[in-house]
């Protein structure tokens, strides 16, 4: 039984180790910076998730103990990993791009995080308008 | 077995804290920047777990932990730094 324990943990190890450096790969690889994005929050942090994975299973099964720090590194890295990629994303947004260069937004004017306080002033005054 | 996907691992994440850090130093944007070193957070985070495993140690479970949180709020106050000028404001 102790084979099929030793068996899992290399498995998450391996998985973890390929994820890791293919994500990190992906940074240098990928042409565009929005794309370049997805690479790092996405594979690596799966990565970090199966070594962290396999370290749990490895106290459990070899050490005799049950280890709740892994996890608690796993939902925090799991929980960040989005805001910390939205953070990067308006970085690139405000310095990078304007509104002409921004895709088109759909039925609004332009996308929301590029609003300015002309654009309220205007909303407004044209929801008083209709009111009137 | 274990040991030797333990170096397999060890020797993927220390490849790819090595490209991060080339991406640190030559990326064109600010942003790349930013993401390569939280990029670079997260793989010693892998790399410090996996000696703790490596060695049989809990005692670097509290120091990734500690990583996490500072490559959080490191990443969060550069942001804001690069798009305020200012980080609490």
């Amino acid at each position: 039984m102790a084979s099929l324990f030793e068996f899992l943990v290399a498995a998450f190890l391996v998985i973890g180790g390929i994820f890791g450096i293919v994500g990190s790969f992906g940074l240098i690889k990928l042409n565009d910076p929005m794309s370049r994005l997805h690479a790092p929050t996405k594979a690596t942090t799966l990565g970090v998730g199966g070594v962290l994975l396999a370290s749990m299973l490895h106290a459990a099964a070899f050490e005799d103990y049950f280890s709740v720090h892994e996890l608690l590194i796993t939902l925090f890295l799991f929980l960040t990993a989005p805001i910390t990629a939205n953070f990067i994303a308006k970085v690139h947004i405000h310095r990078q791009e304007s509104r002409d260069t921004m895709p088109p937004a759909g039925e609004d004017d332009h996308w929301a995080t590029h609003d300015t306080p002309q654009d309220e002033e205007q909303r407004n005054a044209n929801r008083t308008g209709a009111a009137q | 077995m274990i040991a030797s996907a333990a170096a397999f691992a060890f020797a993927c994440f220390a490849i790819a804290v090595l490209m991060n850090l080339w991406k640190v130093v030559t990326a064109p944007l600010v942003a790349d920047r930013i993401l390569a070193l939280d990029t670079m957070f997260i793989n010693a985070i892998a790399l410090m777990v996996l000696y703790g495993l490596a060695l049989g140690s809990e005692i670097f479970f509290e120091a990734a932990m500690i990583i996490a949180m500072l490559g959080f709020v490191s990443t969060v106050a550069y942001a804001r730094f690069i798009l305020r000028g200012n980080i609490i404001e």
